[in-house]
């Protein structure tokens, strides 16, 4: 707090800035506003992680983590996704420096890594269907397939996001709006990837192991 | 039509879901749809629908915004005070042989939707609201951070409280108490319409109001005019970023224990079950680590209003600014740590226990120190007893009390014996009513001259304060009394005949408040009526101190016309006081958002997709989530999205405003 009596009455001050600074504040808002967004679906995760944890071995009689999980495809599904980070790594150069067509290349691979992700996810689930270990036997199959799922309805939500931005980018081209959108669906993208590590590790690596 | 093509079409939904042998439903019914008949009709005669599209409905400006918010809050706070009378008249009644008027099955609606309809549907939109109004005005800015996302949460708020007035009539809202505890809200022992109303209702809003707070939040971070550090922000700004911190951390816990008692209830699974292995104290959890902070995001604003208020009305800066922020901030962080003291009973033990028992008793020391720098605040004050300050004065007297009560029962063996008791009750109305409500009336007294340009009748607006501050006393003292007493909440008949008088007395209470409530909107018509007495040009009316006070009443679009340098705590006080000139030229061309519709149709569909889930229409909830990413993503394709108010227009309304307009010095 500064003490006003310090400058004298009438002296000149500055009471207006004067200058465009309007556009400046939304670039920088909506970066640091998807990062809260991300923090906040975060404690999403944080939550059904506490449920998970909570019921992780609220068998009922049922089927326990080691008969069902099918490690190796896990891996599958995990080396997927860390290499669609990878890939979308690949893009932002691209998008950072206005070239358009490497752009879409990479997000167009991150976008068909995500898709055999969702694609094996769904197979994973069809077969523990198949095997009467469904959502309703258990509250550790519940919690199990609520977690694992929620991960995939994000990265489904990831894949449209992708696709609509390839469209976009072929009607915009690099333009700073582009260019910012393309950097949050990279921090979602991520952040999904940090949220996988999570789940491949307290979920399937530590049920099989107890 | 066969039974299955009706299924398939209506899911539920059938001719036995409209309450026609409920008399009282009924007359509401036929009262509302009159109602809505006169406005509708009125509006189309007045050929208004263009103008409240346009101006209102698709506005993205923040204080259209923020004024759309605390009309909302006004029309639902008519439906949960209408809840409450009808409650306080039951239980006046209701003892020995008489039965009351309302069965237990309609009793049990009542005090569910009262609870949900106060908090999510009065409490925060007033909150959120307020804040929305004044918090970019305060900090200098044009609008806040997101103007489109701001429309977007304001409708999807107006979704939910128009999913839970519809459960009125087409069916019937959860009778499981305003938080819905699982196993209770299970579909074992809730099979019917009434918790999916309530989960539909509230995720749908709760969307609403986690957007915005991630809104102010960037808003207050990113959008403060030159000059304003953190600590020459005026303290409801920070409250105000306190709160909205606050509800980012934890409205996520709340979507997802919903989340998951929505797969129980939809799916089958079996997170909060009895069999199967569930955890239902797990939903008591995840709901209070929401619940109690959120407590937190009422009041604290509302200390910033007080804040506010008690330092204009002093004529002298706030005693202890610092120590005022860094009480906020200190309650913000305790506040994530108290939730387990609302089921001590569940026996987690004598540690868990005593951790939260002193916990909840530390957040009495910051928030002690705030009482003591607003009185030191008025302590020497030149104070002027208008009616924000009367409302300020009312609520420590009011709030006091209630926080006294809070640390009683923050004691777990005491809070064993009143657990779920009358007396638990009464501590939370004190609070709220004392603590929120009192500030949020502070709050649109002192700030509706600047939304509107005259003050309210202060006639009227002494009958609202005096009918509420007289009405709480009488209302919840007796509560209190049977309370401690031993009498349990949420029970619709009594046998002993001894505690009549005091449910008597009790009644009597609402009534006062009723008129307290009448007093406010009378308030609000004699203000429009006498509008030209009570007119403000000078866009100062209370000789504020914040910058709020430095623009024209209502502001002009675009706030200010160029962006205020600040120097010090109390920025217009200072302007004021060092003779500060406004700027007769050099305006420049002003950026701003364009409206749009977006916010409306998603809102809508959001409805849509809530009320045929709550009824199992399955081919219309697909259609509307389709129609809702269609729309969204739609909405992307836009670029489009803002506008320049050319230089001239900004030199001519300045021009027109500029001579009236208060000056410095």
């Amino acid at each position: 707090m500064t003490d006003h009596a310090l400058e004298p009455r009438g002296a000149a001050v500055t009471w207006h800035h004067v200058g465009d600074d309007a556009h400046d504040h939304g670039a920088n808002a909506t970066v640091l506003g998807f990062w809260i967004y991300l923090m906040s679906d975060a404690l999403i995760f944080a939550s059904l992680f506490a449920m998970f944890g909570v019921v992780s071995t609220a068998y009922a009689g049922g089927p326990v983590p080691r008969e069902i999980f099918d490690l190796p495809l896990v891996a599958l599904n995990t080396a997927l996704l860390l290499a669609s980070s990878i890939t979308f790594g690949q893009a932002i150069p691209h998008i950072e420096a206005g070239r358009v067509a490497p752009t879409r290349f990479w997000l167009a691979i991150t976008g068909l890594l995500g898709l055999a992700f969702v694609g094996v996810e769904l197979f994973e689930f069809s077969h523990l269907i198949a095997e009467g270990a469904g959502p309703q036997r258990s509250a550790f199959l519940s919690a199990f397939f609520t977690l694992v799922g929620t991960h995939g309805a994000h990265v489904t939500v990831g894949l449209i996001w992708i696709a609509t931005m390839l469209v976009q980018l072929g009607r915009h081209g690099p333009s700073g709006e582009m260019k910012r959108r393309i950097v949050c669906l990279s921090m979602f993208w991520h952040f999904l990837d940090i949220i996988w590590i999570g789940v491949f590790t307290f979920v399937y690596l530590y049920g099989v192991l107890r | 039509m066969t039974d299955a093509v009706s299924k398939t079409i209506f899911g539920r939904l059938g001719w036995e879901s409209f309450p026609i042998h409920e008399p009282i439903l009924l007359g509401t019914f036929a009262v509302v749809v009159l109602l809505g008949l006169v406005i509708v009709g009125a509006t189309t005669y007045f050929r208004l629908w263009g103008y409240l599209w346009k101006e209102w409905f698709t506005s993205v400006d923040h204080k259209k915004i923020g004024i759309m918010y605390i009309i909302l809050a006004i029309i639902m706070l008519l439906r949960g005070f209408a809840d409450a009378l009808m409650m306080r008249a039951q239980q006046a009644i209701a003892f020995g042989a008489n039965e009351g008027y309302l069965n237990s099955h309609h009793y049990d609606q009542i005090f569910t939707a009262h609870g949900t309809i106060m908090i999510f549907f009065v409490a925060i939109p007033l909150v959120v609201g307020i804040v929305n109004f004044v918090m970019p005005l305060q900090i200098g800015a044009r609008d806040v951070a997101f103007p489109f996302l701001n429309n977007l949460s304001f409708w999807l708020t107006v979704a939910g409280a128009i999913l839970t007035m519809v459960s009125l009539f087409v069916g019937e809202f959860a009778r499981t108490g305003w938080l819905s505890y699982a196993p209770l809200a299970g579909l074992a022992y809730s099979p019917d319409t009434g918790v999916d109303y309530y989960l539909w209702s509230l995720q749908i809003a709760g969307v609403g109001t986690t957007l915005s707070a991630i809104n102010m939040v960037a808003t207050v971070i990113k959008m403060r005019a030159p000059g304003m550090t953190m600590m020459k922000m005026p303290v409801f700004s920070w409250t105000a970023l306190c709160s909205n911190v606050l509800a980012i951390a934890i409205f996520p816990a709340l979507t997802a224990a919903f989340f998951l008692l929505m797969l129980d209830r939809y799916v089958g699974t079996a997170f909060f079950t009895n069999d199967l292995g569930g955890a239902p104290m797990m939903y008591w959890n995840m709901v209070w680590i929401w619940g109690h902070p959120e407590v937190y995001v009422l009041v604290l604003p509302a200390f910033g209003i007080y804040s506010e208020i008690t330092s204009t009305f002093s004529g002298k800066r706030l005693f202890g600014y610092s120590s005022m922020v860094y009480a906020t901030v200190v309650i913000t962080i305790l506040a994530y740590l108290v939730w387990l003291h609302h089921f001590f009973t569940m026996g987690a033990g004598p540690s868990v226990n005593s951790f939260f028992g002193i916990a909840t008793m530390v957040i009495s020391i910051p928030t002690g120190a705030k009482i003591f720098n607003w009185l030191f605040t008025m302590y020497r004050g030149n104070i002027r007893f208008e009616l924000p300050m009367m409302w300020v004065v009312a609520f420590m007297i009011t709030f006091v009390v209630g926080g006294m009560t809070g640390v009683l029962l923050a004691i777990p063996p005491a809070d064993f014996v009143l657990h779920n008791s009358l007396f638990l009750v009464a501590h939370f109305h004190n609070t709220i009513i004392g603590g929120v409500v009192f500030g949020l009336f502070a709050a649109m007294v002192y700030w509706f001259p600047k939304a509107f340009g005259f003050k309210l009748d202060p006639f009227w607006g002494k009958v609202a304060f005096w009918g509420w501050v007289i009405g709480y006393w009488v209302a919840w003292t007796p509560i209190y009394v049977v309370g401690l007493m031993g009498t349990v909440r949420r029970v619709h008949h009594f046998d002993d005949p001894s505690l009549q008088p005091y449910f008597i007395v009790a009644a009597v209470g609402g009534v006062i408040i009723l008129v307290g409530i009448l007093g406010f909107v009378m308030s609000i018509v004699m203000g429009f009526v006498k509008r030209e007495q009570l007119r403000d040009t000078t866009g100062d009316p209370w000789d504020g101190r914040t910058l709020e006070w430095s623009t024209s009443s209502p502001p002009p679009p675009y706030n200010f016309a160029l962006t205020p340098v600040v120097h010090d705590l109390d920025a217009w006080y200072d302007m004021k006081a060092r003779g500060y000139e406004r700027p007769a030229d050099g305006f420049r061309p002003i950026h701003m958002p364009r409206n749009t519709g977006a916010g409306v149709i998603l809102a809508g569909l959001a409805l849509v997709l809530g009320f045929a889930m709550v009824w199992y229409m399955w081919w219309l909830a697909a259609l509307s989530f389709v129609g809702l990413l269609v729309v969204a993503v739609g909405h992307t394709f836009n670029f489009k999205r803002d506008f320049f108010i050319p230089a001239g227009d900004v030199a001519a309304t300045e021009a027109k405003r500029r001579p009236l307009l208060g000056v410095g010095a």
